[in-house]
């Protein structure tokens, strides 16, 4: 029997779908709308000293016929008073005592936190966030991922507010920083209850060609947002691998966050160690009804698995994760094209001939446009099969016997690598490349 | 199947002549372009008689640059608008559209081309440019897409052109012979309009060369001629009652229908004789004028018929009956046409035998002959060493050059009829060929 409910941090839930501090968790109305259509949890968009915000506030990065498959927002905290969000934060909690209700915070000092982690306690939150990632205005205040950037300053704001605080708190970090695990160390060592991640990352999303302004546009100007949506989900996962995987990170529980839209997502997010996660992108594009997909492919996913909770294969991916040098350098894999599948568009020539290793060959018959595979020369890259836009047409098959492992880790231990720029050991040594000038020749 | 009610307004005539590939709006374009893969060495460009580089042009829509893809588009086909709704692109690009191998609907690319040059054509955007003068002259004979395309280019290489037109508009049967749900007048003359603002050829419209006279003072005028004129009218058939009232050939009654539209009475019964496209467009144009009845006839087999199937399938579901294996052996009636007298037909040791023991007759009020066009034979006569083949073609070598070497033709007039794209190829070519020749 399948249990969504989630104990993260001692925050419960019924489910492990939360909404993050963002445009979709500004009210009372939009949460228990949330709660209605399926989601767990929400932390309300981030209160403090009231903000004004500009108009417009959202940029997108549409490709192909996708759009919205990166987001940026210019939008700061929130800009209603804290005494009616107070209310309404009382009243959700009302209707729905057993979702998790999450109180995100920013402020400046320790007098304002001290007051305002108070307020929301009284007003019912079942926990709160310290949003130290916002990389837009904020930021330029001192708070947000200025405070995410200084892992020092961070720790001292999490021991205030582990100070403070009755309910757990969960610490929110910026990807804006070149290793996560800095600020994460720092927020485990001030004694937070818990870590999400990744708040939105600097960017500016396009330029418009007439006015030479960055969008979104604010009267002839922009700023840099803060980018999210499906395009930063690869660098999210990587960035929760890294504290997942850290010994002392690690053992605090982690919400993923970033780019999160369908079960695939959360189901991966959680096999790299988060145990809730938390959406905005998706909904801000389909609204909340997108939980209902999300929820019943994780359910499916687990009955097929026989998992009865998240807990049972939550970080079950991260002993896979492992440092290039332990990869095993005599694993072989060649593309294998499916002539009866292939349409003939033969972009895994161009793809392999421009892009890669010259080892997909055209047929000599103009009426039969099948490519072949060039297997000597195939290095089992991928490309091909990535490019090739029909459903299981280029598999890569494996051609060792998996008898052997042996990795570069090893080589270096047996003094067994090439260290000289001519060295013999080099891995393309032998290796067919065509002559330069062959490629005159087309 | 669908019934047409007789249109008595242009409004009606519209409704009943719906175009059959509609003008895309922004979304659909942009989502259409997305779906193409960029396919390399893309079978749509080898597919096209003009190699237009479709995969380009199709993503320069979808990075929004039209103008772009116009470029691309009218660099291949000087009539690149029209042939984006005329062509039969399921049989050319989009029948070659890899999509089709996974039972995926192909790239609807006429419809993205017409997109683009539309567009262009609508903002009246400059994208051309006259070559620098060369002091040469370049006389074409017929304004349809072969002497349009001949025209276009040579003016881009720097020749003076005059056009010799005999009708009174320009583009030939692109605007006096296709079907109307294929593309409008309007549509059609805005692309020339648009081709000659810009590249500055002359037409000299009501200019039908008829004489030695005529061609004697073009051929001192003028460096080289190109011929594109087109095949002529219906071809006699020898039928016995031929010559009665309402008894029209096909290319006659497609121009009358093009320049009348509803003011063209088409009466209850029509009976088209042919199996090629020319027919399939006669019937199904007959039906959609409200005719009750109409019969297309065709001597041989269904699979024997020249028409691409999708054309059939268009009259079928214009509401044409058929009927396969019969030859008209005479047209009844009494003054006005009455009726067609059939034999059936069948095959013998591979010969297609008339069996004259088994006739019958069809009423009809009109009789829709669709059974070829004769030769522009006049006017070869009055050129000197113009050789023809046994077909009534002008023959051409690889630049598009007769045998008398100021001469030049390509369309309908070698290749006995075929595509707009087939003679805008041909016209394009044709003006590389005389510049070769000229500046040899």
């Amino acid at each position: 029997m399948v249990d969504l409910s989630v104990n993260f941090g001692g925050i419960k839930a019924p489910n492990p779908f939360w909404l993050a501090s963002a445009p979709p968790t500004n009210s009372g109305y939009q949460i228990m709308k949330a709660f209605e259509a399926g989601w767990g949890g929400a932390v309300w968009k981030t209160l403090g000293v009231p903000v004004v915000n500009v108009s417009s506030r959202y940029g997108s990065v549409n490709y192909r016929n996708t759009r919205m498959m990166g987001f940026n927002n210019i939008e700061l905290i929130t800009d209603r008073p804290l005494a009616d969000n107070l209310r309404e934060i009382e009243e959700v909690k009302k209707y729905f005592p057993d979702h998790a209700v999450i109180a995100s915070l920013m402020v400046e000092s320790r007098a304002e936190w001290e007051q305002i982690i108070k307020d929301v306690e009284n007003a019912g939150a079942d926990g709160i966030e310290l949003n130290f990632g916002c990389p837009h205005g904020m930021c330029e205040r001192g708070m947000g991922s200025a405070v995410g950037q200084e892992p020092e300053v961070l720790k001292t704001i999490v021991e205030w507010v582990k100070e403070a605080a009755n309910v757990p708190v969960i610490t929110k970090l910026s990807p804006n920083i070149s290793h996560i695990t800095d600020p994460g160390l720092a927020a485990v060592q001030g004694g937070t209850d818990s870590i999400s991640l990744i708040n939105t990352i600097k960017s500016i999303v396009g330029i418009d060609l007439d006015s030479y302004a960055p969008y979104p546009i604010v009267d002839g100007k922009g700023t840099n947002g803060g980018y999210c949506g499906p395009a930063v989900k690869p660098i999210a996962m990587h960035m929760l691998k890294d504290l997942a995987q850290h010994p002392e990170i690690g053992k605090v529980p982690l919400s993923g966050i970033g780019g999160i839209e369908t079960w695939r997502d959360v189901v991966e997010f959680i096999l790299l160690g988060a145990t809730s996660v938390q959406v905005c992108t998706a909904v801000m594009h389909y609204g909340f009804g997108i939980v209902r997909e999300m929820e019943a492919g994780l359910r499916q996913f687990m009955e097929d698995k026989g998992y009865n909770t998240i807990y049972d294969f939550a970080g079950k991916a991260l002993p896979n994760v492992t440092e290039w040098k332990h990869l095993n350098l005599k694993h072989k894999v060649v593309a294998e094209i499916n002539a009866d599948k292939c349409v003939g568009c033969d972009l895994c020539y161009i793809a392999c001939d421009d892009g890669a290793h010259q080892a997909i060959a055209l047929s000599d018959d103009p009426t039969n446009r099948i490519p072949s595979i060039i297997e000597e020369n195939c290095v089992g890259c991928n490309l091909c099969s990535l490019v090739c836009p029909v459903e299981d047409c280029i598999t890569m098959v494996k051609k060792d016997d998996g008898t052997q492992n042996l990795t570069w880790h090893e080589r270096t231990e047996n003094d067994d690598i090439p260290v000289t720029f001519d060295d013999d050991r080099a891995g393309g040594k032998g290796h067919f490349v065509p002559k330069p000038t062959d490629a005159l020749k087309r | 199947m669908a019934e047409y009610k007789k249109p008595t307004s242009e409004a009606e005539f519209e409704k009943n002549f719906k175009q059959k590939k509609p003008l895309m709006n922004d979304t659909e374009a942009y989502y259409e372009a997305s779906r193409c893969l960029f396919c390399y060495d893309a079978p749509c460009i080898q597919a096209c008689p003009t190699s237009i580089d479709i995969p380009l042009f199709i993503k320069q829509i979808h990075t929004d640059n039209v103008t772009g893809a116009s470029r691309t588009i009218f660099d291949s086909n000087w009539l690149g608008n029209a042939c984006g709704v005329v062509c039969p692109t399921g049989v050319l690009c989009e029948g070659a559209c890899v999509y089709n191998h996974q039972d995926v609907p192909p790239i609807q690319i006429g419809r993205l081309q017409n997109y683009a040059t539309n567009k262009t054509i609508e903002a009246d955007k400059v994208i051309f440019k006259v070559g620098k003068s060369n002091g040469k002259k370049i006389a074409v004979i017929g304004a349809g897409p072969a002497g349009i395309a001949c025209a276009c280019e040579a003016r881009t290489l720097g020749y003076e052109v005059d056009i010799f037109e005999a009708k009174a508009k320009p583009s030939g049967l692109t605007v006096y012979g296709i079907a109307p749900y294929k593309i409008t007048n309007e549509e059609v003359l805005e692309e020339v309009d648009y081709l000659q603002k810009q590249l500055q050829f002359n037409i000299k419209y009501n200019s039908a060369v008829t004489s030695k006279k005529q061609l004697q003072d073009i051929e001192n005028e003028y460096d080289a001629v190109f011929i594109g004129v087109g095949l002529g009218a219906t071809r006699y058939l020898g039928l016995d009652g031929e010559d009665k009232e309402n008894v029209i050939g096909a290319v006659e009654f497609v121009e009358e229908l093009r320049m009348k539209h509803h003011k063209l009475n088409v009466p209850k019964k029509v009976v088209v004789l042919g199996g090629g496209n020319t027919a399939m467009d006669a019937a199904s144009e007959a039906a959609r004028m409200g005719a009750r009845k109409t019969v297309l006839a065709y001597r041989n087999s269904k699979e024997k018929m020249g028409a691409y199937g999708f054309e059939y399938d268009l009259a079928i579901s214009a509401g044409v009956d058929s009927l396969f294996n019969v030859t008209p052996i005479a047209i009844t009636g009494n003054g006005k046409v009455e009726g067609v007298k059939f034999a059936k037909t069948e095959m013998v040791d591979g010969k297609l035998q008339t069996n004259m023991s088994n006739t019958f007759i069809v009423r009809c009020d009109m009789v829709i002959k669709a059974t070829g066009q004769a030769k522009q034979g006049h006017l070869y006569d009055l050129i000197d060493n113009l050789e023809i083949d046994n077909k009534t073609r002008i023959i051409t070598n690889n630049e598009f050059q007769t045998s008398n070497p100021k001469y030049f033709a390509g369309g309908d007039a070698i290749n006995g009829g075929a595509e707009v794209v087939n003679a805008a190829y041909d016209g394009k070519m044709a003006a590389l060929g005389i510049h070769n020749w000229l500046t040899k």
